[in-house]
């Protein structure tokens, strides 16, 4: 008797999913050219990265990171950085880690493309603001791996849809710090432009973008380090790369090629921060006023 | 050539639309910006509000904080749109520009130097100096030219290439000041561009604006909260409080006349004889002859005005000396030119009164003032001085 009253009634039972299966189906077949025009276009963009990366000989990325972080901080970056990455190629995983930059590397210049201009939109709309804050907000709320399941639906397996759905996983705070950064420009350099007459072309381009660099570039590095992390879970939909050795690792409960895997992403993360960091240190110094 | 500005009862008023409604309907009513802010919640920061600037004055605003002085200056480029009235500037109503024109005149016309400086953190020097001119199109080679004048003027010379975040406080005006001349205003905006800066510096770069202004042709309108500078450099100042001028003038009426207790009060502690200058007293001249006048029209003029002497310029209108009327009365010649008597006792029209005593002192006749380029400017009255020194 008890049982009836507690346990939810089967009657209202409602399945769903099967709207969504039909929705996704329709989506599919009716934009299939434009899933098409992705998939080439991002593949197209696979076969340029991977073959200026894998043309590089591993020497000379080591001695290119080295003079990097030597410029950029000191000598002792220099070599930190340069270990690190001799470290994964020590590992055994230095081809997994061409793979896995050549879709950070896709994912973040995808992420660029589309989250500059949104993110300047953002800032000259207010109706666009209060449109797309609360979407990033809620993006921000969502576990990672939700989006693979978008990804998978409409573009399959592979790495196409893995840049799919680290492209969206990573392009908010791009959007974000690139409205935040114009937003924030000084009320009176913005005056002092307009008082001199500048077109809200020569605003954007002569006064805002350029006093927002540093903010856009902060973002540019969260974007990059979300597209590391997510690159790791987008295995899940058959990306090759340092994510798919850890995954493998975890399915057959191997502790040392997990934590070896595991490691090389750290590595990475660490490097590309270090790298952009630095970049924005830079900009940083000229900018800074009073 | 310079530009007048005519403000006409012209009121500007922040808030919501509904609340700016309101308050413009109160405007008339003889209530003060505070009582309608009570009424309206609307703030009237210029209220009926009218100046008259001419040609080529330094004019200076002083008020305390909050009494609306950059609200006021700010709608000579319409970066604040008044709620009513009307601003002319060289004859051209501006709220009646389009915004192609607001623009133009934005970028020919009127310029403004900040209080904060606002200059462009990530540009050089140089970059920030030709900015206005970059805005127009203007041709690399002949920006950085016409900057680099600018930059020269303002003494920079070597600084071109600094980032501004290198440069101290008073080096980050003198670039504020020279991006402001860069494309030649007739209007020069100035809200309060000394206040950020050190006493000593501050002194420094009055003395600087009033070499400048003298040597070229423009209107000045300066903003300050401090009535030290603002009869240090001003030709005529109006003293704001609360949305509304209280009193008007010269600095030598203010002294004379001030217009209220509070006016009184403001200039308390402002010693006359440091602050006053030779151009706030001087007078214009009665009637001045330039070489290659007739004799006869010159008598006739002196005559008519029943003067026993006048002072004579060339073209230019620079000083070259002066002439009796006894000696026209004599003359048979044609021209004046022969009968000029050269005088090189001339007053400096920046110098105060203080130094303008001694030689006004040992002078025969009143003395003639002069700007940085020697040209005729005004004359100095011993009586008005005397007066003035007294009390
Ligand atoms: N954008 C604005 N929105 C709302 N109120 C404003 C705005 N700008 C100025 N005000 C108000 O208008 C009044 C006059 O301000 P304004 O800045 O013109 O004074 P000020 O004389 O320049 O003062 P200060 O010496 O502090 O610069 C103040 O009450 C101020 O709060
Ligand atoms: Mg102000």
């Amino acid at each position: 008797m008890w049982q009836t009253i507690r346990d939810f009634p089967e009657r209202l039972y409602f399945d769903y999913s099967v709207y969504i299966d039909r929705f996704v189906d329709w989506l599919s077949n009716t934009f299939e050219w434009l899933f098409d025009i992705i998939r080439d276009v991002i593949l197209t963009m696979f076969d340029g990265v991977e073959f200026v990366l894998g043309v590089m000989p591993w020497w000379l990325y080591i001695g290119l990171l080295f003079i990097a972080g030597w410029r950029l901080y000191n000598v002792k970056t220099g070599v930190i950085l340069s270990l690190l990455l001799f470290l994964i190629g020590v590992s055994g995983l230095w081809d997994e880690m061409i793979y896995t930059l050549a879709i950070i590397f896709i994912s973040v210049f995808i992420s660029f493309l589309i989250g500059l201009p949104t993110g300047i939109l953002m800032s000259k709309s207010s109706r666009l603001e209060s449109v797309l804050k609360p979407i990033l907000d809620g993006m921000q709320t969502l576990p990672s791996f939700v989006y693979l399941i978008p990804a998978l639906m409409l573009l399959g397996i592979g790495r196409v849809p893995a840049v799919f759905a680290t492209t969206i996983y990573a392009v908010p705070p791009l959007i974000r710090l690139t409205f935040l950064g114009i937003k924030n420009v000084d009320e009176q350099v913005i005056e002092a432009g307009i008082s001199f007459g500048s077109t809200p072309m020569q605003m954007l381009f002569k006064i805002e973008l350029p006093q927002a660099l540093a903010t856009i570039a902060a973002g540019l590095n969260q974007t990059t380090m979300m597209a590391v992390a997510m690159v790791v879970i987008a295995s899940m939909i058959g990306a090759r790369g340092i994510g798919q050795e850890v995954l493998i690792a975890i399915r057959q409960i191997n502790v040392g090629d997990g934590f070896v895997a595991g490691l090389a992403i750290v590595f990475v993360a660490i490097i590309l921060d270090r790298l952009l960091q630095g970049v924005t240190a830079r900009f940083d110094q000229t900018m800074e006023t009073e | 050539m310079a530009r007048d500005v005519k403000i006409d009862n012209m009121s500007v008023v922040f808030g919501t639309k509904m609340q700016r409604k309101a308050a413009i309907e109160l405007l008339d009513e003889d209530m003060t910006a505070d009582e309608i802010r009570e009424e309206t919640g609307a703030t009237v920061a210029v209220k009926n509000l009218s100046i008259e600037i001419e040609e080529g004055e330094l004019f200076v605003i002083v008020g305390l904080s909050g009494s609306g002085k950059s609200s006021l200056i700010r709608t000579l480029n319409l970066l604040n749109r008044p709620a009513r009235g009307t601003i002319t500037v060289g004859g051209q109503d501006l709220t009646e520009l389009s915004s192609s024109g607001l623009r133009s005149y934005r970028r020919n016309d009127a310029s403004m130097v900040f209080q904060n400086f606002a200059l462009l953190s990530h540009r050089t020097v140089m970059q920030n100096v030709e900015y206005p001119l970059e805005v127009q199109g203007v041709a690399r080679e002949k920006r950085r030219q016409t900057a680099q004048d600018a930059i020269d003027l303002v003494g920079l010379s070597g600084w071109e290439n600094h980032m501004p975040n290198q440069l101290s406080g008073g080096m980050r005006q003198r670039v504020g000041l020279a991006r402001a001349l860069t494309n030649d205003p007739e209007l020069l905006l100035m809200d309060e561009p000394y206040s950020a800066l050190d006493p000593l510096i501050r002194r420094n770069m009055q003395d600087e604006l009033l070499k400048l202004e003298d040597e070229m042709d423009r209107t000045i309108l300066f903003i300050t909260h401090d009535m030290n500078e603002a009869f240090r450099l001003g030709d005529r100042i109006a003293l704001m409080k609360d949305a509304e001028i209280v009193q008007i003038g010269t600095p030598d009426e203010f002294f004379d006349k001030p217009a209220s207790d509070y006016v009184r009060d403001f200039i308390a502690d402002v010693d006359k004889t440091r602050i006053l200058k030779v151009r706030s007293i001087m007078h214009r001249p009665g009637y001045v002859a330039k070489l290659g006048d007739s004799v006869k029209e010159t008598r006739e003029a002196l005559k008519e005005r029943d003067m026993d002497f006048c002072y004579v310029t060339d073209k230019n209108r620079k000083f070259q000396g002066y002439i009796r009327f006894e000696d026209l009365q004599k003359s048979r010649g044609q021209t004046i030119n022969k009968l000029v008597n050269e005088d090189d006792t001339v007053i400096y029209r920046n110098a105060y009164l203080r130094e303008a005593w001694h030689k006004l002192k040992e002078a025969e006749y009143d003395l003639p003032v002069v700007d940085g380029k020697g040209r005729l400017r005004g004359v100095l009255d011993y009586n008005v001085v005397v007066e003035a020194l007294a009390d």
